[in-house]
């Protein structure tokens, strides 16, 4: 157990309630005003919200409760323990390893920090492709800085790690412009270890801000329970009815938790959410649940370096390049941000390609390595569709994706630049993350070699660690799930406040958009309820 | 050039029909979930050290026991799936025709692994291919998210978090 301060022991010791579902004897029946599905960025800006204002709120969290004292930066605990299996989510073709968190506080206690408002260009485009007439920049800026004030979203002063200096040494010498990340954190000690949760409580997740704020204004949390489906009387929701976990986080326990509420909200991101609507067999009038779920699906470019680079020191992502979104139309061929991983080593040696000897190699070079990944900007193209939530026999969800022509093409551009790039920094050597590249010496050799790779899933390494839509607002019901402000188009009592809002992509690490538009959905609700 | 294509074209039929027939045969499991016995514990053994390369002594079991605790963590239907991967290549048929090794997992050479794993990497089959990735992330994740891997890779926990973990 760590020796750094853990709020929760402390707050805990003084009476938050909070029970771990997988140590019910009995059922638990509960009533409450507001049951919150989820405790990630959604949940845990809402629960705060409507807990401060006087109302009963209820969090059930599918995940466990780990706090700082757990946190051991380890990738081998932390990735069965935060997040959803085990960090090896996978679309329904086994084509796209997506991160997502499971745990209190949800992908916000394991993300990297990085902290942007919804791009113009993307609320522009909600607004004119989409009808959501409300949502400018102008409209949408009091609740970024209302988030960013409550999670100490400023820009981060200190020197970029030597990972993401390739990426800004890349783009001074080829002339792409560039940036330096905002970042929500506190007193951060420029560890690196933000994706195994945060050892010093210095990243301000919900784990260590609204969730506790929450509970200190009496709302309670529930932990390891998994809801089955919202209790569905005609157009209104009575509560939801949930299965209580094994302490191992995979098997129902047998123990039914149900949660009898005036008001549901859904914040299980953009995979749960539409998961529980489907289970729960919503209505779904226009066939809009579950659709345009998009991922900006990820390409990895390695380089090698002389110097040490260390990638898992230091600030995970502190720079970034928007020029490969600027350079085009928003619906044209698919745009990409450019930006870096940390790189540990069970993640990097699970996601390089190859095996036996020259993954060895590959392997053994690691302080030398950068990763450089390009996101694609999914769900602006007319092709970009995105993916679609299914359920499985056992009612476990999985997001069907199958990337075609318009993704595939913007994936060898995204490969190109990335090499480009990386040699421009002073690389020796660059893989791009396909089974079929090798180390190529010189930018022309990757030229030729990216040209010809198979753009294929299963051969192209694609991940991604953003999930959105699948319950998207629009103006009508006749093409979305919710309005401007998560309420469900049909249950009246139901709001949705988490990234499966989104209507296309955000086109920039999603946190600080969920952020933004849950306390704009949350205090909506509070004024209904008033 | 012609002759090979059809070769190709004749390889990945019958990969496909015997994945069909090797799939009828696969008993189907008893629950969900993965339920690992003594033969999967040998697999695992025989793939990390193709997969992975040389290790140091302890390290096949260090992977072998990781794995099994790793496809435990998972939910039930992914390991109902892994269940399905690790059958079907116990099956004396399929793993002569899809995996293409002849003698039985314990007997087989270390490069007719290396060439099983080399031939699902690269195979024209998204459903081959989906089974060595899969094979790829347990075994990586087994070994390099192990401390015993690290000095290898010249890697270690920040220097300031001594003592404070």
């Amino acid at each position: 157990m760590s020796r750094l301060p853990d709020p929760w022991q402390t707050g805990l010791a003084a009476g938050w309630r909070v029970t771990d579902a997988s140590q019910l004897e009995r059922d638990l029946q509960l009533e409450c005003d507001v049951a919150i599905v989820g405790s990630g960025a959604g949940g845990g800006m809402a629960a705060e919200l409507l807990a401060k204002a006087g109302l009963r709120v209820v969090l059930l969290e599918e995940g466990a409760l780990h706090s700082s004292s757990d946190f051991r930066l380890d990738e081998a605990q932390a990735y069965p323990q935060l997040y959803q299996e085990s960090a090896n989510r996978q679309t329904a073709d086994k084509g796209i390893t997506i991160l997502q968190g499971r745990c209190v506080g949800g992908s916000s206690t394991v993300n990297w920090t990085s902290s942007f408002r919804t791009p113009a260009a993307t609320l522009d485009w909600w607004r004119q492709a989409h009808g959501l007439g409300e949502l400018s920049a102008a409209a949408m800026q009091p609740w970024f800085e209302r988030a960013e004030a409550r999670l100490g979203i400023v820009p981060w002063q200190t020197d970029p790690n030597a990972n993401n200096a390739v990426l800004a040494r890349g783009c001074e010498a080829l002339g792409l412009s560039h940036g330096r990340m905002q970042r929500n954190v506190r007193g951060c000690w420029n560890l690196g270890y933000c994706g195994t949760g945060c050892a010093t409580n210095a990243k301000q997740s919900m784990l260590v801000s609204t969730i506790p704020a929450a509970l200190a204004a009496g709302a309670q949390l529930l932990t390891r329970v998994r809801v089955r489906q919202l209790q569905l009387t005609g157009e209104r929701v009575d509560g939801v009815l949930a299965d209580a976990l094994l302490a191992d986080g995979v098997r129902r326990s047998g123990r039914l938790v149900t949660v009898t509420a005036r008001q549901v909200v859904l914040s299980a991101g953009a995979i749960g959410t539409p998961a529980i609507l489907l289970r729960s067999r919503a209505p779904d009038p226009y066939r809009q649940l579950g659709r345009r779920t998009f991922l900006h699906p990820v390409l990895l470019s390695g380089a090698i370096f002389a110097e040490r680079i260390e990638g898992y020191y230091g600030a995970p992502q502190s720079v970034y390049s928007d020029h490969f979104l600027h350079n085009g139309a928003i619906d044209g061929p698919l745009g990409y941000k450019l930006e870096v991983p940390p790189i540990h080593p069970l993640i990097m040696a699970a996601t390089l390609p190859g095996n036996g000897a020259a993954h060895q190699r590959l392997m053994q070079r690691m302080p030398h390595l950068n990763v450089t990944l390009a996101l694609l900007r999914d769900g602006f193209h007319p092709q970009s569709v995105g993916g679609q939530v299914r359920l499985r026999g056992d009612g476990s969800p999985v997001l069907d994706y199958p990337l075609g022509a318009v993704e595939w093409e913007a994936a060898r551009r995204a490969l190109l630049s990335m090499a480009e790039l990386q040699f421009a920094a002073g690389a020796r050597a660059v893989l791009p993350v396909h089974e079929d590249a090798g180390l190529a010496r010189s930018w022309r050799q990757a030229r030729q070699m990216i040209a010809a790779l198979p753009m294929q899933i299963l051969r192209t390494r694609v991940v991604s660690a953003h999930v959105m839509g699948g319950a998207a607002m629009a103006a009508d019901q006749r093409h979305g799930v919710v309005d401007g402000y998560g309420r469900h188009w049909q249950l009246q009592n139901l709001t949705v406040i988490d990234g499966s809002l989104f209507p296309t992509s955000i086109g920039a690490n999603p946190q600080l958009s969920v952020y933004g538009f849950a306390l704009r959905a949350a205090q909506a609700l509070r004024q209904r309820m008033a | 050039m012609r002759l090979s294509r059809r070769q190709l074209l004749h390889t990945g039929l019958l990969g496909g029909l015997t994945l069909a027939v090797a799939g009828r045969l696969a008993l189907p499991p008893a629950a969900p979930g993965f339920a690992a016995n003594v033969a999967d514990r040998q697999l695992i053994t025989v793939l990390a050290r193709g997969m992975l390369g040389p290790l140091p002594a302890s390290g096949p079991l260090q992977v072998t026991g990781n794995v099994l605790a790793a496809i435990d963590s998972l939910p039930l239907a992914l390991q109902t799936e892994l269940r399905q991967l690790f059958d079907l290549l116990q099956q004396p048929l399929a793993r002569r025709l899809l995996a293409g090794v002849a003698a039985p997992w314990q007997d087989a050479s270390d490069e007719d692994v290396r060439a099983f794993l080399q031939r699902w990497r690269h195979s024209r089959l998204s459903l081959l291919r989906s089974g060595y990735q899969a094979l790829h992330s347990l075994l990586y994740a087994a070994w390099y998210g192990d401390a015993a891997s690290w000095p290898g890779i010249d890697y270690r926990l920040p220097p300031t978090m001594k003592g404070l973990l």
